[in-house]
């Protein structure tokens, strides 16, 4: 997928002006917020939970060479096939390769942003087969020719009317003919026309929530069923899994099941959790004849070792999605790759290069809700600062924002300069304000001043009244 | 398979731990130890009386729940809920031997095999069923066709009182003591499928069961 994260301010302000988006979006909104809190509420072990889940992962970050090994012999002892992709090309020429092997033409898919980030489909597509998308929003968007708007509910961004449309638009081919218009016979309509594709597929690719090192198991979370359909019908499944979803055990992977369903959907379990370990055994009725992993770097590996390792902690729940307000203003097209919102404005400029993407840890008030909500404790402003560091490190700030931070840096650093240059500037400000009692346009301040007025400075800097006081508590 | 991508994959990781060679026996010890140890981390406070706990968290989630006496009312349970919901008296079911013991009345059509695009209503045992979340437990087997838990418009599910356990960890246990090693799937069921694809708004039935039906057999 075509990185357009150097647009986001373009696309941000196309965005609020986007009536259907921002009836989309506020639908969304309230819902997931909602049901969350709620969840969380009716759970008193939640906070428990949460340091926990964090002790699994770090430990299991700081040993995951260790489990890697673990998960990839225990899934060829259950007659699996484990495969490492450095990079999204790797990944793709190795899917692509299973598929070609066993004379594959056509694929259904569950829902996987590993998928996405790797941009499997067209790969698959150039290559001859035709690919599938089961879960209802990827369905969607899918027929839209759009990436997904949020990393769990994929077409978060579309409004009913808009889906009806792309049904008429496409399903008519399939004899479906009538306009459908309530929600009920939207679903339906997909469940018909997609059960073609479930019972003639040759490969299906789900992707991971969780890897197993000790039993060597795949872990998808799911509540449609299409990811159940997608690895039981077809006679291949792939796993296409990024290495930092392994856990140690199946008593790691359920504490931190207990965070994910509350914090994506506010479900305390998704309808279908499922455990899959191996092909079909000698005895079984069903089930895929292959079974085969792709374990994906792609720049994680790199994370490991920098102060962002603690993204690796990310379980892709959206709660940090859903309680931005940057995020439910402009929507996650505007953040010009896979992963939108906050995590995503961490992940696009590690992943992609921070030269394609440092408008995304701006797109930040730092208000930090995304922190708060984060099942597992990650520190996301903290790190969403440190790449405005790297930006300016890396010379990518504008200049004339450099200009001004140096001035301040310098004059900031010294203090016996600061305070006379401060009392001096507030004490004009307050002079040229004193009229009106506030600015409405102030050079340099121009992005501050074009949505709101500048109050005027009220005759003393604060340090004069905090030493005017002579006892900071007064204050 | 790459095993350039492999070995450079796994000596990023290393360096980025800053460990240039394998692990110093004792943590390999103590990391063997971890992973034998199997333990069970926080858990939810699930009120001991199990079966009420596992019905009310079943129709949480929008499952229908029915209770019998004993396994000989069981078809009588299923003719009911078919007749109520205007399906006809016929059933894929699981070739499981538990079933077996069931006397079906003759009036019911019944296939033992793995589901197909055709089957209706399908009808299966369970592994367990999980009192803490309303969750039924299935696992992949020659008794236990993984298709009959999600191609078939409705999925009637038999649940033994004995059978109902209290925390999602108890599952673990009790495959590591009953079987060698996991099956190909575990399938942890939660109500019946579901999507909130369009507008957010909850609907059943997405691509998996409209109907998940649970009948509670509460005989010891």
């Amino acid at each position: 997928m075509r990185v357009t994260s150097q647009a986001f301010r373009t696309r941000a302000a196309v965005a609020l002006k986007n009536v259907e988006l921002q009836r989309a979006m506020a639908k969304a909104k309230g819902g997931f917020v909602d049901k969350r809190r709620v969840a969380i509420e009716a759970l008193p072990e939640f906070e428990q939970l949460r340091s926990v889940a964090r002790e699994i992962k770090e430990h299991t970050l700081s040993h995951l060479d260790y489990y890697l090994e673990r998960f990839e012999s225990q899934v060829i002892a259950s007659g699996g096939h484990v495969h490492w992709a450095r990079t999204p090309a790797e990944a793709c020429e190795i899917v692509v390769g299973i598929c070609g092997g066993v004379g594959a033409r056509s694929v259904t898919k569950g829902k996987s942003m590993v998928g996405e980030e790797i941009a499997i489909n067209p790969a698959l597509e150039n290559a001859g087969l035709e690919v599938i998308e089961t879960d209802l929003g990827e369905y969607i968007i899918q027929l839209a020719k759009e990436p997904p708007s949020h990393i769990i509910a994929p077409a978060v961004h579309k409004t009913r009317d808009q889906v009806t449309d792309l049904f008429q638009e496409h399903h008519s081919r399939y004899g479906y003919n009538q306009r459908v218009t309530e929600i009920p016979d939207i679903v339906n309509e997909a469940r018909q026309v997609l059960r073609d594709a479930f019972l003639s597929a040759d490969v299906g690719i789900t992707g991971a929530n969780f890897l197993v090192a000790e039993t060597g198991s795949t872990i998808i979370v799911t509540n449609e069923g299409n990811g159940d359909l997608t690895n039981t019908l077809p006679a291949v499944h792939i796993v296409t899994a990024s290495i930092e979803k392994v856990v140690p055990t199946l008593e790691d992977a359920t504490a931190i099941l207990r965070l994910l369903a509350r914090s994506a959907t506010g479900q305390e379990m998704s309808s279908y959790t499922t455990f899959s370990t191996g092909p079909r055994r000698s005895t079984d009725l069903d089930g895929p004849k292959e079974f085969h992993v792709v374990l994906v770097d792609n720049g994680r590996s790199q994370m490991l070792g920098n102060e962002f390792h603690e993204m690796l902690r990310c379980i892709r729940c959206g709660a940090c999605l859903n309680h931005c307000p940057v995020y439910g203003a402009v929507g996650g097209h505007a953040y010009g790759w896979v992963y939108p919102g906050p995590m995503g404005s961490v992940l696009t400029p590690l992943m992609v290069g921070l030269e394609k993407a440092n408008h995304l840890p701006n797109a930040c008030t730092l208000n930090g809700r995304c922190e708060q909500v984060c099942p597992m404790s990650i520190p996301l402003p903290k790190m969403l600062r440190q790449l405005r560091v790297r930006e300016f490190e890396q010379r990518l700030t504008p200049a004339r924002m450099r200009w001004g931070l140096s001035i301040w840096t310098y004059l900031a650093r010294r203090p016996h300069l600061y305070q006379p240059v401060m009392s001096i500037l507030v004490r004009l400000l307050e002079i040229l304000g004193r009229k009106r009692g506030r600015f409405r346009y102030l050079p340099f301040a121009h992005g501050w001043t074009k949505v709101r007025d500048m109050p005027a400075p009220q005759g003393q800097t604060f340090q004069r009244a905090w030493r005017q006081s002579g006892d900071g508590s007064r204050l | 398979m790459n095993n350039n991508a492999r070995e450079q994959i796994l000596s990023d990781i290393r360096r980025a731990l800053n460990r240039t060679t394998s692990l110093h026996k004792s943590v390999s010890a103590a990391l063997m130890a971890r992973l034998a140890g199997h333990s069970v981390h926080v858990q939810p406070v699930v009120e001991t009386d199990l079966v009420n706990r596992f019905i009310a968290k079943s129709k949480a989630v929008a499952s229908t729940v029915v209770t019998v006496p004993s396994l000989m009312q069981v078809p009588e349970a299923v003719t009911q809920y078919l007749t109520t919901s205007s399906q006809k008296l016929e059933v894929v079911m699981a070739p499981d031997p538990l079933l077996d013991d069931i006397d079906w009345p003759t009036s019911m059509k019944i296939e033992r095999r793995q589901a197909g695009r055709q089957d209706v209503v399908s009808i299966t045992g369970v592994f367990a069923a999980i009192a803490e979340t309303g969750t039924l437990v299935l696992l992949s087997g020659a008794h236990s066709p993984t298709t009959l838990n999600f191609l078939p418009d409705i999925h009637i599910a038999i649940v033994r009182r004995q059978q109902i356990i209290t925390h999602i960890e108890d599952v673990w246990r009790q495959i590591r003591s009953e079987l060698e090693g996991m099956p190909r799937t575990v399938n942890l069921i939660t109500g019946p499928s579901r999507t909130a694809d369009i507008e957010q708004t909850i609907q059943l039935g997405a691509h998996g069961p409209r109907s998940q039906h649970v009948i509670v057999v509460d005989a010891e």
